[in-house]
Parts: structure tokens; sequence; C-alpha cells
């Protein structure tokens, strides 16, 4: 990949390695032109516990192997020995970063599979935790793309304001990262006194992170230099490999289930997710630092428009026995990464026969990210990776 | 290409020098969690039942049910606390939120610091912590917030207007939806089992009815209880006033759902379901006295061990007090009858219009069955006393019932005064209400009892019916004399009863003689307990016999007096009630079993 910029050293090792007649790479390790690097899954640069398997020459990756083990819970499987009642606990660790989408795809599988009507108060303010779960995540991820380069600063800002949201979830659930707020019928409180008040104070201060992060990243030459042109992902690859979300609207692609499968109040909501034409690791973060002010205006919105006060929760069977009939379903859910998924099989007993999470990192990471390493910089494929937003505790569940 | 600006805009960040640090500094500045906090648990320990559903949700096995010292297992309290382990807790609250007495909650802490692991396990509300007074934290979100439902699932009943004229039963029974929705409010603790006399395995026959597996509801009732179309109707359901879902909301309607599952099943399936078509006979005999529930039961009992039983009852019809003391709209005869015919059906033989002592010895009996039970209940009257109660018109309630049920005709005066408060007292206020309907076409019956309306015996919703079908319950008077004028009755005066126990607890009512009353009526209905009789058993036995507390015969565990032949339950040991003398029965059946075993 040439770019044309003064800071471009990289020589032309497209003729390495060389193909057979079928076209396969031939790598011999005893060659002496290889090495084989492992990054990960101790690595500053991997999110999470997680690796890629390198293969380099030089410092040009030609091929690229993601390993994945380090993390894995078997949470699904756990789930089927549980009463469902006692799956949120659990589901809910299946993605540490947004752990909301996995509480409301279950609550919203369940009351499917079983007739139940969710109150509306409950579900202004289901969207309201989904909303705030997106913009924690992306109050570490747009300034973390900046972390991949070394720039820092703008990370320990997203922190800080990230930690601001976790205070308002500690105040509305009762926890700060797991916040088990979404449960069967409904939620677990209405808003506390005060807490519209404290919300616009956090999304002023995001306001002005919001233009901070955009002189300290997006207009800085050395940020361009590196994230432009680097990490493309091709339209064509969309739907060969299931790219979703930002990953898919930045290359022209416009998939966000509030939009294609309107869910909750979503439908009340005016907003507009922003699509793209050219998906480089710039692009693509600053799509992410649209959907962040995006992310904001929803929340005022919410809170402009929520009820009052209402009922938090439909009655439903008793949970210590509640037993669904025999069916199946597919839930799904817009998290920060995209479509968020959950088939469920329900047998008639009180465990869940199966739930398999469809998330977005196990095509993100897996093939998409070992596609488009080939020929990558070892010193990009940080930034590629965080550009994806990949998230490996989704992938080993 | 790279603009000026580029490169000079990332040094706008440099105005963040003149900021001031966001950091907290924990432990010099504290930061207490907010007001809904998920942290340490606090547990009030008083109002806590130890019923386990706390342990029963938490998916990481965290809480452990522990004895605590200083707390007692009695009737509605397990006696057990909540143990967590802060080793696999994960702070969901599911706990919190499903705790049957909201005693369990959690502080707003988070900080512990401690050098020893194991301290991570300690018993909330019993091991002091520094944030057990913290208001701060999670409790279960109200209102309209539960886990499961709280209230009963409606039963069908007649309406007053058209039952106050009639004696039949006005209770309709639970459809199928009715059942299942009440039985899915269980939440399986089992408190009520304890405190059941027959420790019936309700969790279980609850647990059939939602799986709607009525075969199991059978066989679980009949292990403890061959009578469950009775209880299923009249038990007096001590369960029901212990049931952990009683803290929040109404308690279980164990009763109705016990009569649920024996509706559902047709008699002739009885046997095949419970596995009792080919009892094996062991060759030996045991002699009953009295066809009430502890006889029947222990009949029931002895039977499926092999025995051959014979009930000797004095009445024309088996039942005892259930069918000579509770008016048929309560309890329809053929209920009984379904329930004692499977019991015949096992070879049990009924002789009737026997009485012993005078038609057989109970010395007979003990030459020719292995061993005897006597469960001969309470039949005799008792008398206030008072002047005047020896006026015809003055009438014990037992034996007006009982008259009833024979179909004899009895004296119905326009103007009724029950004394009483019990189920009896109900029972009959109830049933002569009904006479005065049919006769007069009006109801002037009063029902007076020395406890006030919060203290008094019967069952609530018995005081509740009564009054919904005319009669009036003015409770709290002591009767003083009834008022004869030339012969005839015409009334009863009372005095305002301020406390029936003395200081040492025993029975001692004290009056406010300046509160008086006048309660106009031609006919008084005594109705204030009943007595034993005894009379059967021989004076040469009696001497060998030791006696206990209040002139009652002394049994042991397995209800067998000092002579090992001869076992007594029921009534006249224990109640009364009919799910004491199933109890006595079927643990009588145990003991006789054990005995004759050991004698060879
Ligand atoms: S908070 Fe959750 S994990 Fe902890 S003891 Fe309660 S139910 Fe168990
Ligand atoms: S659920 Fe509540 S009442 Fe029952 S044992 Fe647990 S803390 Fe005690
Ligand atoms: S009926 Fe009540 S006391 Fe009995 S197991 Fe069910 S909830 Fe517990």
């Amino acid at each position: 990949m040439m770019k044309n910029s003064i800071f471009n050293i990289s020589p032309d090792r497209s003729k390495y390695p060389e193909k057979d007649a079928e076209g396969n790479l031939m790598v011999d390790l005893d060659s002496q032109k290889y090495v084989k690097l492992w990054q990960g899954p101790q690595h500053p640069g991997v999110t999470g516990n997680m690796s890629l398997e390198l293969t380099i020459s030089g410092d040009e990756i030609i091929q690229a192997k993601t390993h994945v083990g380090y993390l894995h819970r078997g949470f699904e499987k756990l789930m089927e020995r549980r009463k469902y009642i006692q799956c949120f606990p659990t589901c809910i660790r299946m993605c540490v970063a947004e752990p909301d989408y996995n509480e409301y795809n279950l609550a919203a599988g369940i009351e499917e599979l079983s007739g139940i009507e969710v109150p509306e108060m409950a579900q202004w303010l289901r969207t309201l935790v989904l909303e705030m779960a997106r913009l924690q995540s992306l109050l570490r991820v747009v300034p973390g793309q900046g972390g991949t380069f070394a720039l820092g600063l703008g990370v320990q800002w997203g922190v800080y304001l990230r930690d601001l949201i976790l205070d308002l979830f500690e105040e509305l659930t009762g926890g700060r990262v797991y916040h088990m707020y979404i449960l069967p019928g409904g939620v677990r409180g209405l808003l506390p006194d005060g807490f519209k008040k404290r919300m616009e104070e956090t999304l002023k201060k995001i306001d002005e992170f919001v233009v901070n992060i955009d002189n300290l990243m997006f207009s800085n030459a050395v940020f361009k230099q590196r994230a432009k042109d680097v990490g493309i992902i091709q339209p064509e690859w969309i739907d060969q490999f299931g790219i979703v979300g930002p990953n898919a609207r930045s290359a022209g692609f416009m998939r966000d289930v509030r939009k294609d499968y309107p869910y909750l109040v979503y439908d009340q909501l005016d907003f507009e997710p922003m699509t793209m034409n050219y998906s480089d690791i710039y692009n693509r973060a600053r799509l992410r630092w649209h959907d962040l002010i995006m992310t904001v205006d929803l929340i005022r919105q919410i809170m402009a428009k929520i009820p009052e006060t209402g009922d938090i929760k439909a009655p439903t069977p008793n949970v210590l026995h509640w037993k669904i009939p025999r069916n199946e379903t597919y839930i799904r859910s817009e998290s920060s990464r995209g479509e968020y998924g959950f088939y469920m099989v329900s047998d008639g007993t009180d465990k869940p026969r199966r739930i398999n999470l469809r998330g977005p990192s196990y095509v993100h990471a897996i093939s998409l990210l070992e596609h488009m390493l080939i020929n990558a910089n070892i010193a990009d494929t940080a930034a590629i990776m965080v550009s994806l937003q990949t998230c490996p505790p989704e992938i080993e569940r | 290409m790279t603009s000026l600006k580029d490169i000079l805009s990332p040094f706008t960040a440099w105005k963040n020098v003149i900021l001031e640090p966001v950091t907290i500094k924990d432990p010099i500045n504290d930061r207490p969690g907010a007001a809904r906090y998920r942290g340490f648990h606090k547990n009030d320990i008083t109002k806590c039942i130890g019923c386990g559903t706390c342990e029963d949700i938490c998916e990481n096995e965290a809480i452990d049910m522990v004895p605590v010292e200083g707390i007692e297992t009695k009737d509605g309290d397990s006696g057990l606390r909540p143990k967590i382990d802060y080793g696999r807790c994960c702070w969901c609250a599911l706990c919190v939120d499903v705790c049957t007495t909201n005693s369990l909650s959690m502080s707003n802490e988070y900080k512990w610091i401690d050098t020893d692991p194991d301290n991570f396990r300690f018993i909330p509300g019993v091991d002091k912590k520094s944030w057990d007074d913290n208001e701060a934290g999670w409790k279960k979100p109200e209102p309209n917030y539960e886990f499961y439902g709280l209230k009963r699932a409606e039963m069908g009943e007649l309406h007053p207007e058209e039952r106050d004229h009639s004696f039949i039963e006005f209770i309709k029974g639970y459809s199928k939806q009715q059942a299942q929705e009440e039985a899915d409010r269980c939440v399986e603790c089992g408190i009520c089992t304890a405190t059941c006399p027959a420790h019936m395995g309700i969790p279980d026959y609850i647990r059939a009815i939602r799986n709607d597996d009525i075969e199991e509801g059978l066989r679980v009732l009949y292990e403890t209880n061959p009578l469950p179309e009775i209880c299923g109707r009249i038990c007096t359901h001590k369960c029901e006033s212990v049931c952990s879902i009683g803290h929040k909301g109404e308690p279980l309607s164990i009763r109705w759902l016990k009569r649920y599952i024996a509706d559902q099943v047709e008699s002739e399936h009885y046997k095949k379901i419970l596995e009792t078509e080919n009892l094996v006979k062991n060759g030996k005999k045991v002699a009953i006295i009295g066809a009430g529930p502890s006889g029947l039961s222990a009949a029931y009992y002895l039977s499926l061990l092999g025995y051959e039983c014979t009930i000797f009852e004095k009445l024309p019809e088996a039942g005892g007090m259930m069918r000579y003391g509770i008016p048929e709209y309560r309890l329809p005869y053929d209920q009984i009858d379904k329930d004692i015919n499977y019991i015949l059906s096992l070879g049990v033989e009924i002789r009737y219009n026997v009485n012993i002592g005078s038609d057989i010895t109970l010395d007979q009996l003990h030459l020719d069955y292995d061993a005897v039970f006597a469960g001969t209940g309470l039949h005799l009257g008792r008398s206030t006393r008072i002047d005047g109660s020896d006026h015809e018109n003055v009438y014990q309630s037992i034996e007006l019932l009982r008259k009833i049920t024979l179909g004899e005709e009895i004296h119905v005066a326009e103007k009724i005064v029950v004394i009483g408060g019990g189920n009896v007292a109900m029972d009959i206020t109830r049933s002569l209400a009904r006479l005065q309907k049919i006769k007069y076409g009006k109801v002037q019956t009063l029902a007076t009892s020395l406890e006030t309306e919060d203290k008094m015996p019967a069952d609530r919703e018995e005081v509740v019916e009564a009054r919904e079908e005319g009669a009036i319950i003015d409770p709290g008077w002591a009767p003083q004399s009834i008022e004869i004028v030339d012969g005839k009755v015409k009334g009863l005066h009372v005095t305002q009863c301020l406390s029936l126990f003395d200081a040492t607890g025993a029975f001692n009512p004290q009056c406010n003689l300046d509160n008086k009353k006048f309660f106009e009526a031609d006919m008084v209905v005594e109705s204030i307990g009943q007595g034993m009789d005894l009379g059967y058993i021989s004076e040469n036995i009696k001497d060998n016999l030791t006696m206990g507390p209040r002139g009652r015969i002394q049994v042991d565990k397995y209800f067998q007096t000092s002579l090992p032949w001869l076992f007594l339950g029921g009534d006249i040991i224990q109640g009364p009630d009919v799910i004491h003398g199933i109890a006595n029965g079927h643990q009588a059946a145990r003991g006789i079993d054990n005995y004759l075993n050991a004698k060879g």
C-alpha cells in the first residue's frame, strides 16, 4: 500500500512471499525471510485477552491469525444450567464494555417468548441505559484510536468522562459496570431525583470534550498521517464478511438496528446515523466521533420526552419457576459496535435450551481482521484492530 | 496535505495544565456509594424468617442458610439466616428483590480491606458491620415490582344472597387456570410444611399443580393425609398463617390447592394412582374406636402396612366431628364419603352404632385384637353455667350441629344469641342463620365472644362470611346471665371483657362491670368448647394408665399409652382439629407397627 507522503518510508514488498500455482502463499520459515511474531495476549495494543499470530517479512505482515481461548468462561453453556432470571448476572459478562445490550436482549427474548408487554416507562428507561452504554463505550473508543498511535491524552479525558457516566449509572442502577437494571418485564427503578440535571451537567462536559478531541486528534497532522488510507474496508466485503454497525456505515452501508428494525422507543426519537463512503481508520474514528455527538443528542431527547413516572415492571410469572414454552427467537439491538443479537431457544423448562450470541466482534476480530492485516505494517496492527472496535469477551463467551 | 492548523491545533490541549486534577484521593477524600448502590448486604434478622428464598435465587451459590445462636426454630421461622460468601457474590441483588419479607437489603459500602479472607463470609445482621446502619444502599424497588404474585387467584363463591338460605357448598373450587396461577406464587420454601401438624409436602404438591401432574399431586397428598377432600375444604390451615408470601402479600391458598388436586381425580382411579391395588395382609388385627379423622387416618396407614383394621363407630355414619360437627355448606357429605370410601376400599371394616363399654368392652377388644387405637373426639358440650343456662331453650352448639346432620328437627327461634368465638360457634351461627332465613325469611342471629375481634379464635373468613350472610358478630363481651321472664328466655346480659388471662397466664377473664349490654333473644346457644367422654375406658384399665396434665391421658410420641396395646390420638390428646387428628393417627400407625413388630 503506497502512500503519497513524506513520512512514507516503506519499500514495496509486494513480491514477498511468492505464491504457488494456486495462489497460496509460500511461507518457508527456514528461508530466513519470515519471522513469526505474537502480538498479545498481554499487549497494550490489544483490546482484551486475545492474540494475533503474525507472520512478518521485514515490518510487513503477510499472514495473520487471531487466537482466542484466553477468556473462555462458557457463559452460553452456563446459562443452559440456570433459571432464566439467573442468566442475567451471567449474560452481562459476555460483553464487559457494554453489558446492557446483553440484559436487554435476554429480557426482550424472554418477554417475546412469554408474551409479556413492557410498560412504556420501562421502555424509555431501557432506551436511556442502552444509549448511556453506547456513550460510555464511545468515550473510550474514540480517543482510544489516538492511543494506538501513542496519543494517550485523549484517552485520559475520555476515561474521566466515562467515569462521570458511570456515576450516573451508579445512581440509576446501583452498579457502575454491571448494571443489572433490565430484567424481564421492565427495569429496576425510576430516575432518581435530580438525575436529569446531573445528566445535563455531564453532557455539557462531553460537549467540550467533543471539541477538544477534534482539535487534539482529528486536526492533528500525525494522527492523520497514521490513520488516513490505512486499514481500508472495501465495500464489497460488507456482506461477504457480515460486517455491521459503524464499520459498515463508514463503507457506505446504512446498517443500524435502531433504524432497520426499530425497537423500544427509537421510533419516537429523531436521529440519522451517519454513513461515509471511504472506510479507513481515520474515517471510522471520525464516524464514531459523530456517533458520540448523536448519542449525546439522543440522551437529551430522551431526557426531554421521558414520562415523569409510570410502571417500571409488568407482572411476570414467579421468576423462581418461570417456564417458557418450546420456541425460538432472534433478538437484536444496536450496540456501539453494531448489531448485537441473541438467538434463543426455549424447550418448555425453566432454563434456556440454548442462548447463542451473534456479536459483531466475531466477524470483525477474526475473519475481517485476519484479512485486513495482510500487507499491513506491524506498527499499524493495534490501530487497525482498535478501528474495528473488537471486543474479545464477546467473541469468547 | 498537511495544513498548519493540523500542526497547531493539538497544542490547544496545553490549556489543561491550568485545570484542577479530577482524581479522588481515597481514603483521604471519601466517596460514598450512590443511594441505590449494591454494596455489602444488610439483613434485619428479626424480620427475616429463614425461608431460604434468597439462597434459591442466587446463581452463584453465594448464600448458605445457617443456624444462628439466639434464634429459635418456631412456626413460621426456620431459625436459619443467610450467610454470604463475598468470594462468590456478584452483587446482583436478586436475593434482595426476591426476599419474601423485605428483610434483606444492601448498604452502599463497597470498600472493606481485611487480611483474613474468611472474614469475607459472614451473616449480615448477625455479624456486626460498620455499614449496618447505612440508610443508603439497594432496596427492593417499589411499588408494583415483584418477582412473584402477591395477590391470591380469585376463588369463585356463591353470592351471600344465594347461600344464606341453603346448605349447598358455597366455595366453588379452583379451575385449572386459577389453580396454576395460585400455585405459581409459591417460592417452595417449606416454611408451611414445618408448621403443618401432618407435615404435608405442600411445596411438592403445589409444584405438581404447576406441572399439571395431578396424579403426582394426589400421591404427595396421600403420603401424609388420607382425607384430602375434607382437609381441602375445612382444614384450619395453620400452613397459610405462616406462608412466607403472607409477609408481603396474601399467603398461598394452600387449602384450596389441596382441594383442587383431590377434586380432579375420580374415586375409581385412586387405587391405581396410589398403587394400593394389591396390598398384602400381614395377618395382624387392629381395633380402632371412632371413625373420626384420627381413627380413619390410623386405619389407612395401618392398612398400607398390611394390618386388618376394624373401626367401631357409635353413630350411624363415619366421619365423626367432620360429619356431625361441620355444616354441610362447608363440607358436603358426598366429599366426606369420597375420602372415607377409598379408605374402606382397602379392606377397612366399620361397625356402626356400636358403643364401646356397653355393646362391647375395651377389655374384649384387647383380647380380640393385637392393638387398639382410640380417637373418640370431643363430643360433649360445655356450659357457661351462668344463671339461666339450664333453661330448655339454652342449647349446646355441638348437639344442634349433630342433630342437623342426623336430619332431626331442631328448635329455631326468631332471635338467637350464640356465645362463643371459635370455628364451631361460627358454624352454628351460620347454620342457624340459614335456618332462620328459611323459616322466617330474615336472619336475627348474633354471636358474641369473650375475645375481641382481633383475638377471636375463629378463622377470619368465617367471621366475614357469617356477616355477609346476615349474622351479627359482636365480640369482646363476657356473658353474665340469661334473663328468663315467665319461663321464657328474653336475652343475654353481658359486660365488656377486658382481658382473658391473668399475669400467670391462667384463664381468668377481667370485666368492666360499668360497660354492660343486653342482647335480646328467645334462644341461646353455648359454644365455648367441648369435653371428652372417656366412659368406655373401664376402671381397671384406667388404673393402669398414667395421666398427664389437664386431665388428659399421657401418651408418648407414638401416641402409645402406658398400656402398650392401647394408643390414643385425635382431639382427646391434641387439637382440637382435623389435621392434628390425621397426624396423630398416622404417627400412631407407625407406633402400632413398631410395637407389633417388636412383639413378633
Ligand atoms: S447479590 Fe446476587 S450473587 Fe450476591 S448473594 Fe445476592 S443473589 Fe447471590
Ligand atoms: S429471602 Fe429474606 S426472609 Fe427469606 S431467608 Fe432470605 S433474607 Fe431471610
Ligand atoms: S406455600 Fe408458602 S410457605 Fe409453603 S412453600 Fe409455598 S411459599 Fe413457602
